[in-house]
């Protein structure tokens, strides 16, 4: 994993009355490209691929979420990701798929707190509340293509390419600040 | 703002999450190499500019990346429907706006 210099280590960066704004250690990710034999795929993953977009599932510490009609995207732990790329290797010949490690691309930035999902609304065009809990989207933030992962009511993360990363800490910091200091 | 129904998605959402990508149902000819020089020039540089219910391809790209085409009302700016690439072209007669 490649160290970025306007990125901070993994751990919290901020915590307020508001919400904490933190980066997690950076997991393995997969792209995954496919049309048919998403079963088979599946199988060999041994995941059950979602096929409703934002629908997410997983086993073990592996999980997938729908990102668009044949497009899936996979987080695991960084020491799984040869064993899932050979899983899809030993079946493409009969299932053709595209399969790509994309570990170095992106940050994960976790927002959780009570107020995490207002804290949202500052970038967020779309409505928190459309993203139910246990499901995630592929949306648009502050002007950069995210993929936003709702864990709980008040909980989040968004995995943003490394370059935007710097801009949006901020953005998320000031909005922290902001929040924690309305009146009461 | 534009509300924008993605046919893929299934959920009515903002305008910022997708681009325009002009005007649907252009159709590339079969064999190119026997289209005439006219043929080919109308194919790549000719679209309407329709007053009314013009029919339109949108992508949403910072959401589910699917090209899909729309129906709007260029005078009210209002959609009129939104149906997945490859769907047949809709009456205009049958849309109504506000609908999805």
């Amino acid at each position: 994993m490649t160290a970025h210099a306007d990125i901070p280590p993994p751990g919290t960066l901020i915590r307020t009355a508001a919400a904490r704004i933190g980066i997690t250690a950076a997991p393995g990710r997969l792209s995954l490209r496919a049309r048919d034999g998403l079963g088979a795929l599946g199988t060999a993953l041994g995941i059950d691929l979602p096929g409703r977009i934002g629908g997410r599932a997983g086993r073990d510490a592996i999980e997938a979420m729908c990102l668009g009609p044949d497009e899936w995207v996979l987080l695991s732990p960084p020491e799984e990701v040869a064993a899932l790329l050979a899983a899809g290797a030993a079946v493409y010949a009969a299932h053709p798929h595209s399969l790509v490690d994309i570990s170095g691309r992106e940050t994960t930035i976790a927002i959780d707190g009570p107020r995490a999902a207002e804290l949202l609304t500052l970038g967020l065009a779309r409505d928190p509340a459309g993203i139910a809990p246990g499901d995630g989207r592929r949306t648009y933030f502050d002007g950069q293509t995210v993929i936003l992962w709702r864990d709980g009511e008040t909980r989040f993360r968004m995995d943003v390419w490394h370059s935007f990363a710097p801009h949006l800490l901020g953005l998320l910091d000031t909005g922290c600040r902001e929040l924690a200091a309305e009146a009461p | 703002m534009l509300l924008i129904h993605c046919p893929y998605c299934d959920e009515t959402l903002p305008e910022v999450e997708f681009t325009y990508a002009g005007e649907a149902h252009v159709m590339r000819p079969e064999d190119p190499s026997a289209a005439t020089d006219e043929d080919w020039h109308a194919f790549l540089f000719l679209r309407d500019n329709i007053k009314g219910v013009h029919f339109e391809r949108w992508r949403h790209v910072h959401g589910c990346g699917r090209f899909f085409n729309a129906a709007r009302n260029t005078i009210t700016d209002r959609f009129l429907t939104t149906y997945r690439a490859g769907a047949p072209r809709p009456d205009p007669g049958t849309l109504t706006e506000g609908g999805e």
